[in-house]
């Protein structure tokens, strides 16, 4: 099969998800739009040579709706003839946008593909696009819905981590996301976000807190004790999980991944193309596997789609250099280092949404582009990147640095 | 025309007033014969020309309309059109929709309506009492609501539970008239409301003094000739916003549906269907709406577990409430004044039950003290009722002052019962009887509340043996519904008529129960907490055992029942026991549990050192965590169907046993029993119920299964090997 090769990744940085941060006032389309724009520009390709651009969205209404891709490849400036489609994997939507992009190239679809992500959580909200799974009560009752902060401590009570755990993996996090940003290991790809008259609002990913310790994260409250007490979720969650007695609420707006806003996109062809036009490959797709897992714990799929990925490139756990998995909550990671005995120094080496923030749609992407420049900084081989994801799901990439 | 189950009367106006009144009945009920000449009515009404208008009421000083007839839905009905096609079942189950969907659209289509082309006539009801589930829903569908002031008047949707829902658009109008949260309150609940609560929710619009409902109701008719309900008009919206994108209604269905599956535990779909006829029919028009609840009703109305409700939870225990085992010929019993012996726990809860229905008590206990204290018991109960609005203060002191404590036997001369609840020691209680005997009427029944000793040895110490019987209480008295009855081998027609009309008095459900060790109940409970006990010593995690009796539908969790009833107690019956049958417990891991708890742990029990749980002050019961030290984690842990079987059949084996024995003597009482007793899983109408719905051959090859599995105290009882065999059913409508 024809080999899928990455040659450039960018993404805007992610600006707190609130009507105070500063990328509030740039519209969806408009991150999108910026990071098609710098695909194009700083590879002085032809933008007529990329076919087809596949974008993940969480929340695709509104002004993220009727497909989001295609509004910004006419706003960039592509040619006409540039489709573009709008991909919701919840919060794999970015990395299987990328693994759609990629699939095309390898299944000879096309030459040269654009996979990504886009949102603007601050101005088109989790959840704006409703949905069956838990309104309606035949599909509620059926999967034993539980909001995913529910599932996140689920999975911390049922895995025994205590809050200090996850609350010193927060802390973990803040630092190597600041360390990363004092060492410039994000320059490669980030791409200042520019306002209407063109000066730039946003360089930095804007939520990151270095100062962050045990104390200051010890002093917020549980967020979803409540949610899950008086709401009656933490008595659905042990209907399924009935050998726990009682869920432990550990998880607060520290340990968790922040609301954010932003755009990537990763820039994917086979081998002809890249000669064609002049672009040095940087990393090759070594796998790809998406999973259904068990829906009211929802967030254990990673386990599962590393495992296909694996499974699927013939190697072994201990062929992966790097692993990055969207830090959604810190017991998912937690979770993930124990089931496949995966050292903290190996995943996640330069922070992640805990510090960052997880905009839905475009972090897979994201992600995806961070351990592109990871492989080519650390002079590395591979790395595995995943994430988990809502209803039950995994998806897994395994990239291979050329 | 004239009609048997109501009158219409028209007056010179056009307004035609139809007051319902079926004959030959305490109240008005949907029956075949109402359904059939109200839907009459209702197509003469909508082509008269000559007819402006209506009002409904009802003839009965009962109430307005009690709902359906559940005799009817339960014997037959639309669930019991066995051999008709899915639309026939439709038709029939969607009968009372359409009749009332006529009756608010004046027959007209509902674009006509939409546009303003056409117009209803008005029809407006005068609820001068009670209007529950069909009857409530009858006034729904009419364009304006008079309800009489009076707060003691129940307007409610109780078909919840019973394993039905509102079938007769109380699923969409509710909503469309008090917002998807207070109709959610109303229809899963069950719970009716009173008149003004119902007019602040927007439910009706008048509440007037009963003389004026009919006045009031023709006054609005006469004053608005052509009407529209508010949902067949433009623009129309639900209070507080409905569908899938409205996010107040979104974070409603979201909660609705957790807090729903919290309470069910996943076993009575009747709840989430109720939630589905919300969410389902709140983004169509109306007239969709309603035959999605005919879909959801019939649904529920065909399925095995509704027509075990229905039976147990209705019909049957009105049926036992009534007196159905009572002797013939027995004139009634007039019970006036009540001897309770003994203020004890159980002595103070049964003279307060006795009191509040209406009877004077002659609490009489050894020390004055003692006997104070008991009715202090009764004084906590009004107190708290009294300050949370449930009974007045008024009533409340009168209920006290017809508690009379005493010491003196002498006061025990003109009662009409006595219900003796002395120490539990055959010496102490054929002291009592002797001294009783010797001062009430030579014709007063003396009852027993004893849990542990045979009525038929008790009675060797009374003079009248015929007229001594059992009656046995469950602890707390004032909260446990049952009651049984235990006649002992002598006990006459006349002891049982009385105890039968004393329990009627006092408003409990009572069995009729066979005098052998334990009665049926606590023949029952005792092996059910015993496998509980015997999980935690194989190293099943203690949550998983309590998680598995919620999730079959049990209040609370074996080990935490155990606590309550303490294993101290526990204890001392298996050394009893062992005494008794001179087997060497010594080695049985449940026993040696026990030993563990009381003698070396000293957690003897909630009220003394805890149990199975903590108990901090303050807070909540939690599992004990030093639990797994001494009986440590099974590796290997079943799965949470396995520990719900085996706790499952740990009830219905002895269940099964006690019916074979004829310690209850009928299916139906087993069931009672089972339910109200000790809280046996409602939603299945009752262990025989379920054994019958699983199929009886079924319960007998997965008993022996688990006989195999587990150990002989699995295996079924003979005569249900023999049922199997046969093709017998418990009830004879079973299948």
């Amino acid at each position: 099969m024809t080999e899928a090769y990455i040659y450039d990744a960018v993404r805007t940085p992610r600006g707190k998800g609130k009507p105070d941060g500063s990328l509030h006032e740039v519209t969806p389309v408009q991150l999108a739009t910026q990071v098609l724009e710098a695909v194009r520009d700083r590879n002085e390709i032809d933008a007529g040579e990329i076919e087809d651009v596949a974008f993940g969205c969480v929340s695709p209404v509104g002004e993220q709706g009727a497909v989001v891709t295609r509004t910004a490849i006419l706003n960039a400036g592509y040619p006409q003839t540039t489709s573009g489609i709008q991909v919701n994997r919840f919060c794999a939507s970015g990395l299987e946008a990328v693994n759609i992009a990629a699939a095309k190239v390898k299944a000879g679809e096309a030459d040269l593909t654009i996979g990504g992500g886009v949102e603007s959580m601050s101005r088109v909200p989790m959840g704006s696009d409703g949905g069956a799974w838990p309104t309606d009560p035949s599909t509620a009752f059926k999967t034993y819905f539980v909001p995913q902060g529910i599932s996140a401590d689920l999975i911390a009570t049922k895995y025994g981590f205590s809050r200090d755990d996850v609350d010193a993996y927060a802390v973990e996090s803040q630092k190597r996301a600041a360390r990363s940003w004092s060492e410039n290991r994000f320059a490669k790809s980030i791409m200042p976000v520019k306002d209407v008259i063109g000066e730039t609002v946003l360089d930095h990913d804007e939520t990151v807190r270095a100062e962050t310790d045990m104390q200051s994260l010890g002093a917020l409250n549980p967020s979803f004790a409540m949610l899950g007490e008086n709401f009656g979720f933490d008595a659905v969650a042990l209907q399924k999980y009935a050998e726990i007695e009682k869920i432990n609420h550990v998880h607060h707006a520290g340990n968790s991944s922040g609301i954010v806003d932003g755009a990537a996109a990763v820039l994917i062809g086979n081998e002809d193309i890249g000669k064609k036009l002049g672009l040095k490959p940087r990393a090759r797709i070594r796998a790809m596997a998406s999973i259904g897992s068990e829906p009211t714990i929802m967030l254990t799929g990673p386990e599962f789609a590393a495992k296909k990925a694996l499974a699927r490139a013939g190697m072994d756990k201990k062929d992966i250099d790097l692993w990055e998995l969207n830090e959604a909550f810190a017991s998912v990671v937690l979770r993930f280092m124990q089931a496949l005995d995966i050292d903290h120094s190996d995943i996640n080496v330069n922070g992640g949404a805990i510090a960052m923030g997880h905009p839905l749609g475009a972090t897979g992407a994201m992600i995806f582009g961070t351990m592109v420049d990871e492989l080519e900084r650390s002079g590395k081989e591979t790395a595995l990147i995943t994430l988990c994801i809502g209803a039950g799901m995994g998806t897994a990439t395994i990239i291979e640095r050329v | 025309m004239s009609y048997e189950t109501f009158n219409v009367d028209v007056d010179s106006d056009g307004v035609a007033l139809v007051t319902i009144d079926l004959p030959g009945k305490s109240m008005n009920v949907w029956n075949a014969e109402l359904m059939k000449e109200f839907s009459q009515w209702v197509d003469s009404f909508c082509a008269d020309d000559g007819i402006k208008g209506a009002v409904i009421t009802s003839g009965k000083s009962s109430g307005f309309l009690a709902g359906a007839d559940l005799n009817m839905l339960g014997g037959g009905g639309a669930g019991g059109m066995v051999s008709a096609s899915g639309k026939e079942k439709f038709e029939a189950a969607f009968a009372l929709n359409a009749m009332l969907r006529k009756l608010e659209t004046g027959g007209h289509p509902a674009k006509a309506l939409l546009n303003g082309q056409a117009h209803a006539k008005p029809v407006a009801a005068a609820v001068n009492g009670l209007a529950l589930g069909g009857g409530l829903e009858l006034v729904l569908a009419c364009h304006h609501r008079v309800v009489a002031d009076n707060p003691k008047i129940q307007l409610g949707v109780p078909e919840v539970q019973v394993g039905l829902l509102p079938g007769g658009g109380g699923t969409q109008r509710l909503p469309r008239l008090a917002g998807l949260q207070n109709a959610a309150m109303l229809a899963t609940q069950g719970r009716p409301i009173d008149p003004n609560t119902a007019k602040g929710q927007g439910i009706i619009q008048d509440v007037v003094p009963a003389d004026d409902v009919v006045a009031k109701a023709k006054e609005w008719v006469k004053a608005n000739p052509k009407v529209t309900q508010p949902w067949d008009k433009k623009g129309f919206k639900y209070p507080g916003g409905a569908g899938p994108m409205n996010p107040g209604a979104v974070q409603f269905h979201v909660a609705s549906n957790a807090m729903a599956q919290r309470e069910t535990s996943h076993n009575y779909p009747a709840v989430q269907y109720i939630l589905s006829c919300f969410y389902e029919g709140s983004v169509v028009p109306f007239d969709t709406a309603i035959r999605i609840e005919s879909k959801y009703f019939l649904k529920l109305l065909s399925s095995a577990q509704t027509r075990n409700m229905i039976r147990t939870l209705f019909i049957n225990k009105q049926a036992a409430e009534k007196g159905e085992q009572r002797p013939e010929g027995v004139p009634p019993t007039e019970i006036k004044k009540v001897g309770v012996l003994g203020a004890g726990m159980m002595g103070a809860g049964i003279a307060y039950v006795t009191a509040k229905g209406g009877m004077q008590v002659v609490l009489l206990d050894r020390d004055i003290e003692y006997a104070k204290k008991g009715k202090a018991y009764s004084q906590g109960i009004v107190e708290k009722g009294v300050s949370r609005g449930k009974v007045t203060k008024e009533k409340g002191d009168e209920l006290l002052a017809r508690i009379t404590p005493t010491t003196d036997y002498n006061d025990l001369k003109d009662v009409d019962l006595i219900i003796e609840a002395v120490f539990e020691d055959p010496d102490v209680k054929a002291d009592v009887i002797k001294r009783t005997e010797a001062v009430i009427g030579q014709d007063v029944i003396f009852a027993s509340n004893t849990s542990t000793l045979p009525i038929t040895g008790l009675a060797k110490h009374s003079e009248r043996p015929d007229q001594f019987i059992g009656i046995h209480f469950f602890s707390p008295v004032d909260k446990m519904p049952l009651v049984e009855i235990i006649p002992g081998e002598q006990s006459g027609d006349r002891s049982l008529a009385t105890a039968l009309d004393y329990v009627g008095k006092i408003k409990k459900t009572p069995i009729v129960v066979k005098d052998t060790r334990g009665f049926y109940t606590n023949r029952v409970v005792p092996p059910y907490i015993n496998e509980s006990m015997l999980l935690v010593t194989e190293g099943v995690k203690a949550a998983l055992i309590e998680n598995a009796a919620k999730s079959l539908g049990m209040p609370v969790g074996p080990l935490a029942l155990c606590d309550e009833t303490s294993q101290e107690l526990g204890l001392r019956i298996a050394k009893a026991t062992a005494k008794e049958t001179g087997q060497d417990p010594t080695n049985e891991p449940v026993y040696q549990l026990l030993l563990k708890f009381v003698e070396d742990l000293g957690r003897k029990g909630r009220k003394s050192g805890g149990g199975f749980y903590d108990y901090p002050e303050g807070g909540k019961k939690h599992l004990w965590p030093g639990l797994t030290e001494y009986f440590p984690l099974a590796d290997e842990q079943p799965s949470l169907e396995d520990v719900k079987e085996r706790l499952l059949y740990a009830q219905l084996i002895p269940a099964a046993h006690c019916f074979a024995e004829g310690i209850v003597s009928d299916p139906q009482s087993a069931d009672l029993g089972a339910i109200f007793g000790w809280g046996f899983a409602p939603w299945t109408g009752g262990p025989m119920s379920h054994i019958d719905t699983i199929g009886v051959d079924e319960f007998v090859r997965k008993a022996e299964s688990l006989a195999q599995k587990y150990g002989p105290r699995f295996n079924p009882p003979n005569h249900f090997r023999e049922m199997a065999k046969t093709g017998e059913t418990l009830y004879k409508s079973a299948a």
